[in-house]
């Protein structure tokens, strides 16, 4: 078989994919094997696809994503921890036209920014909520989330989350889905090609309901994170399919009524 | 011309709006005003007081321990304020509900009626100003052509109907203020 | 000829905001500064001038909600009274660090804690000194008089954008309650999108073709950065102290002892002033209306003139740290205060005069 150069590789004609150029070309921060990424791209894919990267204003909240306009080619902002719906909510109401997002983990947004979650989707702010969910705080080194699941060990749960002692995971996802300020709630994961493809179309779908101001959008994503687990990344998903998609199961919560 | 008034009685006696109207016709007639009320849970149902300063110059401060005229409306602002009434200032009441009266003999006292001459004839919306119609047939501060300027300013639209009502209220206090000797 | 009406502090500020093109207003009520909301609730600005009036879940969020707001340029503030603006420190922390302009209005009551709802100055050192965690400042403005309250409004707005941080107008339930006369300035038109684009840049408006994507964030999680970004803050506070002290000087000029105060105190000590001069007392007073950046200087040239300063301050002695600091020894600088919303009244304040200065 003949040699391959290297130049014919990169040729335009070759190509079979690439990433969106909205991916800033730079390396993640984030752990291999990790959702995060994945959800990144597909967040940046529809922003590509859409056409709206001029009308797009996201915010980063504190955790692993805090710095996630590093890797985001939209203007952003970085919001104090759980406060990111309140940042959303006046920047859509200053800038009716643009498209809103917040990008969020489960600390960030069912623990200390609780307050801002429910209010906003109560109101029905026109935003989009991107909920990353893997039951545990990353960034910090694996203490035990609101979402950590009965029995699941942290490092601040270190025999196994006592619900007795510790109180039970949050099903906020739930929770907001009835609030009549939300149109559309959704749990999704990434973990495989056929789940990425249904995340993508959720949050195009989210985009789209946020512009036509049908109220707040909510994706859930459940996630791994197979170094807070402590686990390979293989490991992970099988972990995540048999003990979170039981208590966290995928799918739509609330669909817009027509 | 400097004139430091306090206003005192119970919330809804219209304590604070009559200070307004005062205030308000000081402004009209290029004079500096200031007007501090009481505030907080004690405006809700007890004891309501204002501040109310009119003056040629510059206002100092706001806030006063000694006044040149006290507005009574209640007992508890007789025990209050009594003795905050500079020497030979003005202190004004309505006796109604009035168990201990005042016994200054270095100071000025005159007493108005207002609130049983107001539910006789059926002004009691207005009855504020009445007292404030006595007030001003003893210290002409402010003229009779810019209290009404007052009024207008101060009352919304909507109530624009009832100025006249004001007005007449003003005359009858004017008529019903009499001076008190303290034996 | 300029609007002229009666109107308390509160309402002059709310109605001082929308006449300067005001964005975006996000507020929690809190005694004694509710009458902000209310008025705005009643004029309805979001149908007129176009300016968004919100009561969020909370001070924290109201706070926030004006980060995002001002993150994409526009004029916004919030206000509260001590309790809530305690809860906001963060936020403002956050501003700071990410050089966000916004005003934030603290109608102080006394404290610690839920304290009371009567006026009090106990934040002067919450106010001046940062207030929420890590170095920075705040510029912050004292108004006197209800018009003040109104003018400062524009003031603020217009510190806050020329140096990008965050200023504060410090003011308390006397001046935020009482009614005095105001002059009204004009309408000034909200910024248009393009005037934004001009004036601030960096603001996250929407990433387009021609410019790199702008991000608004108070972390660096690199040490060198960091502390480059910190000196930077530095520059500019200093730029502050040379350029924006504000201060108002009454009879000073034959002044043999001198009062400083703030605020509703100032407006007491200026009473205090007629009644001292009145029994033959030379005495002035110096009015500091930047409490940050303080006026050092004025107050060091005044330490060679007079026999001793008297601060009268409703707290246990907070700004008078920074007299003696300006003063650096030169004069006996002592502190008179009354506390948990109790008003100093002129008579005591020139009775503790004479015996803690003059007499001692």
């Amino acid at each position: 078989m003949a040699e391959i150069t290297r130049e014919e590789i990169i040729k335009p004609e070759n190509l079979v994919y690439k990433k969106t150029d909205l991916l800033v070309d730079r390396a993640l921060s984030y752990c291999p094997g990790c959702g995060h990424g994945t959800v990144h791209r597909m967040l940046m894919e529809v922003i590509e696809e859409m056409d709206i990267q001029s009308q797009t204003i996201g915010i980063a909240p504190v955790g692993c994503s805090v710095l996630a306009y590093e890797f985001l080619d939209i203007d952003m902002q970085q919001a104090a921890h759980g406060r990111a719906p309140a940042l959303a909510t006046a920047i859509k109401r200053l800038m009716p036209e643009k498209y809103v997002f917040t990008y969020q983990g489960d600390g960030d947004l069912a623990a200390i920014g609780t307050a801002e979650t429910i209010h906003a989707c109560n109101r029905g702010e026109n935003i989009v909520i991107i909920f990353i969910n893997n039951g545990i705080y990353g960034m910090t080194g694996g203490q035990m989330a609101p979402t950590t699941l009965p029995g699941m060990k942290a490092s601040t749960c270190p025999y196994g989350r006592d619900t007795q002692i510790m109180g039970n995971p949050l099903k906020i996802t739930e929770l907001v889905a009835t609030l009549p300020g939300t149109c559309y709630v959704t749990r999704h994961s990434v973990h495989t090609p056929a789940n990425v493809r249904k995340t993508k179309r959720a949050i195009r779908k989210a985009f789209e309901l946020s512009y036509a101001n049908k109220g707040v959008s909510f994706v859930e994503v459940v996630s791994n994170c197979n170094s807070g687990w402590k686990m390979t990344p293989v490991q992970s998903n099988k972990w995540m399919e048999e003990n979170m998609f039981p208590y966290y199961p995928l799918g739509d919560i609330k669909v817009p009524t027509v | 011309m400097t004139e430091e008034i306090i206003i005192a009685g119970f919330g809804g006696q219209g304590v604070l709006s009559m200070g307004k109207i005062l205030a308000y016709s000081g402004i009209m007639q290029n004079k500096e005003v200031s007007w501090m009320p009481s505030y907080g849970p004690e405006m809700r149902g007890g004891t309501a007081n204002v501040t109310v300063i009119v003056s040629d110059e510059r206002i100092s401060s706001p806030v006063l321990n000694l006044f040149d005229t006290a507005i009574i409306l209640n007992q508890q602002s007789m025990d209050k304020f009594e003795n905050t009434v500079k020497k030979g200032g003005y202190l004004i009441y309505d006796g109604n509900g009035i168990t201990r009266h005042p016994v200054r003999k270095d100071i000025n006292i005159y007493r108005i009626d207002a609130a049983d001459e107001a539910s006789k004839i059926g002004l009691t919306k207005v009855f504020n100003m009445m007292v404030l119609g006595g007030y001003l047939k003893l210290k002409p501060i402010v003229s009779d052509e810019y209290i009404r300027k007052g009024l207008e300013k101060s009352l919304p639209m909507r109530h624009h109907s009832l100025i006249p009502e004001n007005e007449k209220a003003i005359e009858i206090g004017k008529k019903l203020i009499k001076p008190v000797q303290v034996l | 000829m300029k609007e002229l009406r009666l109107m308390k502090g509160n309402e002059a500020i709310a109605e001082a905001a929308i006449r300067a093109g005001a964005d975006g207003y996000f507020g929690y009520p809190i005694t004694p500064q509710s009458e902000i909301l209310e008025y705005l609730m009643v004029q309805k600005p979001y149908e007129t001038t176009g300016m968004v009036v919100l009561q969020a879940e909370s001070e924290v969020a109201a706070i926030n909600m004006v980060y995002g707001g001002a993150s994409c340029g526009k004029k916004c503030w919030t206000s509260s009274s001590s309790p809530g603006i305690s809860l906001k420190q963060e936020g403002i922390s956050y501003m700071a660090g990410a050089e966000l302009p916004a005003l934030i209005v603290n109608v102080v009551r006394g404290g610690p804690g839920l304290g009371t709802i009567q006026p009090s100055q106990s934040d002067y050192f919450q106010a001046t000194k940062g207030g929420g965690h890590g170095d920075y400042r705040l510029l912050v403005l004292a108004p006197a008089s209800v018009q003040e309250m109104a003018d400062f409004v524009p003031l603020a707005f217009e510190l806050a954008f020329k140096y990008r941080n965050p200023a504060m107008i410090l003011t308390d339930g006397v001046i935020g309650q009482m009614m005095e006369k105001v002059e009204l300035q004009e309408f000034v038109p909200r910024w248009t999108q393009e005037e934004i684009n001009k004036i601030s840049p960096w603001a996250t408006t929407g990433k387009t073709r021609d410019r790199e994507r702008n991000i608004i964030t108070s972390l660096d999680l690199d040490s060198n950065k960091q502390e480059r970004h910190v000196l930077s803050l530095e520059r500019k506070y200093k730029a502050m102290e040379d350029n924006e002290v504000r201060f108002e000087k009454i009879q000073c000029d034959d002044a043999e002892y001198l009062l400083v105060a703030f605020g509703s105190s100032a407006r007491i000590c200026q009473k205090a002033v007629d009644l001292a001069r009145a029994k033959g007392i030379k005495v002035g007073l110096l009015r500091p209306i930047t409490l940050f950046p303080f006026p050092k200087i004025p107050l060091y040239k005044l330490a060679h003139q007079v026999k001793g300063m008297l601060t009268v301050e409703m707290n246990l002695g907070q700004m008078v740290e920074d007299v003696r600091l300006a003063v650096n020894g030169k004069v006996k600088v002592e502190h008179f205060g009354r506390y948990g919303g109790i008003i100093p009244n002129p008579e005591e304040v020139v009775n503790i005069l004479e015996t803690k200065i003059i007499g001692a």
